[in-house]
């Protein structure tokens, strides 16, 4: 399975991650900062997988690429092929540059809650669920008329009740 | 609008939102600027977050996420506010909620089950978006009272017209799977049902995901499944489904060698046709790992890695070679025939390739090629980076002492070796040098005077004492300087070695090791002065000081036993003169009487001794020097009986011996254990067995820093822990306590008194009961130790480790492949009536109960037609059909050979594979 995504910027700043296992947050901060202390060494042009035995536990690897500034991560095991999450970083980037065109740091430093929304329509629970980036973008299309509707009418329905319950 | 701590109007009217704050974030300089920033925002999140309006909530949660996941700020206080939105009717709020949901929460968060109602209801939603919120907030967060309370729902959701939602919450399924395995009783049949229905790729890519997971954990309860993972190996032109599928013959292959035949063919197809480097990659990589017997599809698939190799894109070229490793063990000729590449991969830049490279030629090692490969790899050491020149080392280490030494043959040629790599610039390899050096010297005794010349050369080294990194290995070399001093050839050298000054560069405890080593040089010196071997028997008898002295037997032994010793003996008799001898003590004595007050008791006590021996000595020679005259015999000095006791206890050249040491002895051929033995083997094995790492024991042992001088010899003996013994201590054993032992009628060792390989056979009938005894206490049976072609390496226990336990699977796991052979095997009637088509060939299940699977074995074969869900006549219609389907390569096959090794207390599976 995929145990995580991650993103990171060049200078170790983490900019989306996402653990597919339950890992409270300091430890995922720590893998976080131990993954950039190896992908900050790699020089350019270098193969894009890292053996994670010592960063990430046994049987996990790590494949990641470099976009501009911006290091895209998938931490996985021997129950996924390399090469296909390769592809994976690319359908994901792909997506993105089909939401933002011209995808910079800046769009996904501001649109968190996006770049969620589409990595969970690529995998969930560890799993790949679509590696279309046309199904991914309509699904997140709908997702966001649903997102607005509800900010539309967040005057008219301001509601003082709770609604827990 | 609010109370007390709440919000005020003004705070919902002109709230950040989380783009403010994100650009807040990164407005200030990172450090203590930003950090009072975020702790400013943090206030007021805990205020906007109680308020009654759920847009302020809403926002505030999604700040608080957004801190808590790249800022590793806590949430856990706000674990209600997310539970509550995600009750709300609007999307946003409920998205929100799901995903602070998912980041936040973990299995103790307490209002957890508050959210189960609300999950079930999400889960029954129209709208297909808030169903995959619920379904991805439970495939993180999923507990066992979640899987348990929401199963009912996710399976109505498994039949979802939606492949959309069904895809979904397939994926889910796992997690759920894993925490609750009931609902795989109830689930399963409709994740089966998914495999066959192939109206979305996604789907079925989701549905061999789930399987290809569950497989990895225990492969077995999914064979009868092979059948429809064929027809998808050979229909599907996903290549997600396909890498899945592969992945999963993977498995399977290893329980079902009859599979291999089947799929093997279809897997070079791949090859052969598709594009996609994953899939083909994927498809060599099954080939080598599980179907490697395969010629034809080995070689197509080194043919593939051979093109990986020589891509350009160093990704592929990385993993060609991690292909042509896997091809290795079986297939050694793929390596050689990618030889140049493999040794050009070594000075690539990128490490990875480099590392792979490595490993590559190490699985070329073999005991001819060893000393070849090792002076380029030396080669290659030199010129790499630090830290590859450290692999380098590390993998020549590693290999080379695989297995006791194994292929090493040459032991001279590998002591120089590990002398050499201390003088290489880079090495931090001292602790695994240092190691090799003296577990070499205690079990290889031919090499001893080889191993004292070449730490003679360490020592003698004043500018290695400057490098810290080898200070590990001049230990070592101290050590077998002074424990194998008779071998030296000049021993007053190893002295000044030893007391050089720049030895206070040493750390304390590796200093003491020097001065013990100094100890034993000392007394060494001293014996030899003061009992010339030619005179020791003549005196003995004429003076008739000690009757039953042992020390000249032991003096003997190993003189007689190593040749090498005799020539240098006789050199001796001309050094130890009573000029040298003077000489040495005032070396000594001038050099270690500073140290007298250091600060490290070690040192301190140590030095202690030796003082106090050179001072004794000292004085007694040199009294006797001044009486020349008189001619009073060296041998009834004072110190002369004191060297003699000591060298005595120094020279017995034991190494420790493990406790269980009685039951590694290899029993000698034709044995007939006899009653008591085997009473005394099971109480053996009720002592627990060190654990593995403890068989490392030796360095602590044999350093001589753990004792004081003299007992430490005693402290060896006695140490239970210790697990490494020599060769001749086991023969002093034998000696000693001869009648303990049987008397051995075959001598093929070279250590004539030692028992020679077993029997296994008759190993095998004995040992039984102890292979229960300790199977219940999971400690298995090491396999006997047949005696290996070179006799001369002691070889101990870590050649015989003790098992590495199989992967235990969890209880888990257990529980899930239990129900997934239930629903497989016994409950397959209500399988059936389930399936909604009849139209699928290669249908596979059981057809039937498990109780009746003996009876049925013979007629159950691959059926590749579905059965629908017509009971009368089953196995007649399925044997029917299989026959019809046997022509071509589908040949039904008699399953009477039985060949799958299936565990006694587990259903049968029958064959349905070919």
């Amino acid at each position: 399975m995929i145990r995580a995504m991650i993103v990171i910027n060049n200078q170790g700043k983490p900019r989306l991650s996402k653990f597919y296992n339950y890992t409270p947050v300091d430890q995922q901060h720590q893998v976080i900062r131990s993954i950039y202390s190896v992908l900050c060494l790699q020089p350019e042009n270098v193969s894009n997988f890292i053996e994670g035995g010592s960063i990430l536990g046994p049987d996990s690897r790590l494949v990641y690429k470099l976009f501009a500034t911006l290091y895209f991560i998938f931490v996985f095991d021997s129950s996924e092929n390399e090469l296909a999450m390769f592809d994976l970083i690319q359908v994901y980037v792909e997506t993105l540059e089909k939401c933002f065109s011209n995808v910079c740091e800046l769009d996904i430093v501001l649109n968190y809650s996006k770049m969620h929304t589409i990595l969970d329509e690529m995998i969930l629970g560890g799993q790949v669920v679509e590696t279309n980036s046309e199904k991914v973008m309509q699904a997140v299309e709908e997702i966001s008329k649903l997102e607005k509707v509800t900010a539309a009418t967040k005057f008219i329905s301001k509601s003082t009740s709770l609604l827990w319950g | 609008m609010s109370g007390g701590g709440g919000p005020s109007l003004m705070d919902s009217l002109f709230q950040r939102t989380l783009d403010d704050l994100i650009k807040g974030i990164r407005l200030h300089l990172p450090g203590a600027p930003q950090s009072s920033f975020i702790s400013k925002s943090l206030d007021e999140i805990r205020r906007e977050i109680k308020s009654t309006d759920l847009q302020t909530k809403s926002t505030a949660l999604q700040k608080l996420t957004y801190l808590h996941s790249l800022h590793g700020i806590d949430m856990s206080w706000a674990a209600f506010h997310a539970v509550e939105l995600t009750s709300s009717p609007s999307f946003l709020h409920k998205k929100t909620g799901y995903l602070a949901a998912s980041l936040s929460f973990r299995p103790s968060t307490d209002v957890l089950l508050l959210l189960t109602n609300q999950l079930r209801k999400d889960l029954s939603s129209t709208n297909q978006h808030e169903v995959s919120l619920a379904l991805e907030c439970l495939s993180v967060i999923c507990t066992p009272d979640f899987a348990r309370d929401l199963t009912p729902d996710i399976f109505v959701l498994l039949t979802s017209s939606k492949s959309f939602i069904r895809k979904k919450s397939i994926a889910c399924l796992l997690m759920v799977f894993s925490q609750y395995p009931d609902a795989v009783r109830v689930c399963f049949k409709r994740l089966v049902e998914n495999l066959e229905s192939g109206d979305s790729a996604q789907t079925l890519a989701a549905t061999v995901s789930v399987f290809c997971e569950l497989a990895s954990k225990e492969p077995r309860s999914y064979l009868p499944l092979a059948p429809e993972f064929y027809r998808i190996l050979v229909e599907s032109r996903n290549n997600w489904v396909l890498i899945k599928v592969l992945k999963i013959f993977a498995q399977l292959a290893k329980l079902e060698p009859r599979l291999a035949k089947k799929v093997v063919e279809p897997i070079c197809d791949h090859i052969k046709r598709s594009e996609a480097k994953s899939l083909v990659f994927e498809c060599v990589r099954t080939i080598v790992s599980s179907f490697h017997e395969y010629e034809f599809a080995v070689k197509l698939a080194v043919a593939k890695i051979r093109e990986f190799l020589l891509d350009s894109d160093l990704n592929l070229r990385y993993l060609g070679l991690q292909g042509l490793l896997l091809v290795a063990p079986n297939h050694l000729w793929a390596v050689l025939e990618n030889k140049e590449v493999v040794i050009k991969s070594l000075s690539d830049v990128d490490r990875n390739i480099k590392l792979e490279a490595l490993r590559l030629v190490m699985s070329m090692v073999s005991d001819d090629n060893v000393v070849e490969i090792c002076r380029v790899l030396i080669g290659y050491a030199l010129k790499s980076d630090p830290e590859f020149c450290n692999e380098i080392l590390r993998s020549i280490l590693s290999t080379c002492s695989r297995n006791v030494y194994e292929i090493i043959i040459d032991f001279d040629w590998y002591v120089s070796l590990l002398a050499e790599m201390a003088r290489i610039p880079h090495c931090q390899n001292g602790e695994e040098i240092e190691y090799q050096l003296i577990d070499i010297g205690m079990r290889v005794k031919d090499v001893r005077p080889e191993l004292v010349r070449v730490g003679r050369g360490l020592l003698i080294d004043p500018a290695l004492l400057g490098n810290p990194f080898i200070h590990r290995i001049l230990s070592a070399a101290a050590w077998v300087s002074g424990e194998y001093v008779q071998f030296s050839r000049n021993p007053f050298e190893i002295m000044e070695a030893l007391l050089q000054p720049r030895t206070n560069l040493l750390p304390p405890s590796i200093r003491s090791v020097y001065i013990h080593s100094t100890f034993k040089v000392l007394s060494f010196c001293l014996h030899s002065f003061l009992f010339p071997k030619k005179e020791v028997n003549s005196l003995l008898s004429d003076n008739d000081i000690e009757p039953g002295f042992t020390y000249s037997e032991s003096e003997q032994e190993f003189t007689e036993t190593d040749q090498a010793t005799s020539s240098s003996a006789f050199q001796k008799r001309d050094t130890f003169t009573q000029e040298s001898i003077d000489n040495v003590l005032t070396l000594v004595i001038t050099s270690l009487t500073p140290l007298v007050e250091n600060h490290d008791v070690e040192i301190q006590e140590r030095v202690r001794n030796v003082l106090g021996l050179a001072q004794l000595a000292q004085k007694d020679i040199s009294s006797h020097h001044d009486q020349k005259e008189k001619m009073v015999d060296k041998m009834d000095l004072k110190v002369s009986i004191i060297i003699r006791l000591i060298n005595d206890a120094l020279s017995e050249d034991f190494g420790p011996i493990p406790f269980n040491a009685q039951e590694r002895v290899p029993i000698p051929d034709g044995l007939v254990l006899e009653e008591n033995l085997s009473k005394l083997d099971s109480i053996c094995a009720d002592v627990p067995l060190p654990k593995s790492e403890s068989f490392s024991l030796l360095k602590p042992i044999n350093l001589p820093t753990d004792g004081d001088s003299i007992s430490n010899q005693h402290n060896e003996e006695e140490s239970e822990t210790s697990a490494a013994e020599s060769m001749s201590l086991l023969a002093e054993h034998r000696k000693k306590h001869g009648l303990f032992y049987l008397s051995s009628n075959d001598n093929k060792n070279a250590s004539s008194s030692f028992p020679p390989a077993n029997d296994p056979s008759q190993r095998d009938n004995d040992m039984e009961d102890l292979v229960k005894l300790t199977e219940e206490s999971l400690v298995l049976k090491r396999k006997p130790n047949l005696s290996r072609p070179r006799p001369v390496v002691v070889k101990l226990d870590e050649g015989d480790r003790l098992p590495i336990i199989v992967k235990k699977t969890d209880e888990n796991d257990d529980l899930i492949s239990g129900a997934v052979r239930d629903v497989l095997l016994g409950n397959e009637t209500s399988l059936h009536s389930n399936n909604p088509s009849g139209r699928r060939k290669g249908k596979t299940s059981s057809k039937d109960k498990v109780e009746n699977s003996e009876t049925s074995n013979s007629s159950k074969r691959r059926s590749k037609h579905r059965n629908h869900g017509n009971n009368v006549d089953k196995k007649e219609e399925i044997s029917e059909k299989s026959k019809q389907k046997s022509g071509g390569r589908h040949r039904a096959r008699r399953r009477a050979d039985g060949d799958i090794d299936v565990a006694v207390q587990k259903p049968v599976i029958p064959d349905f594979l070919l």
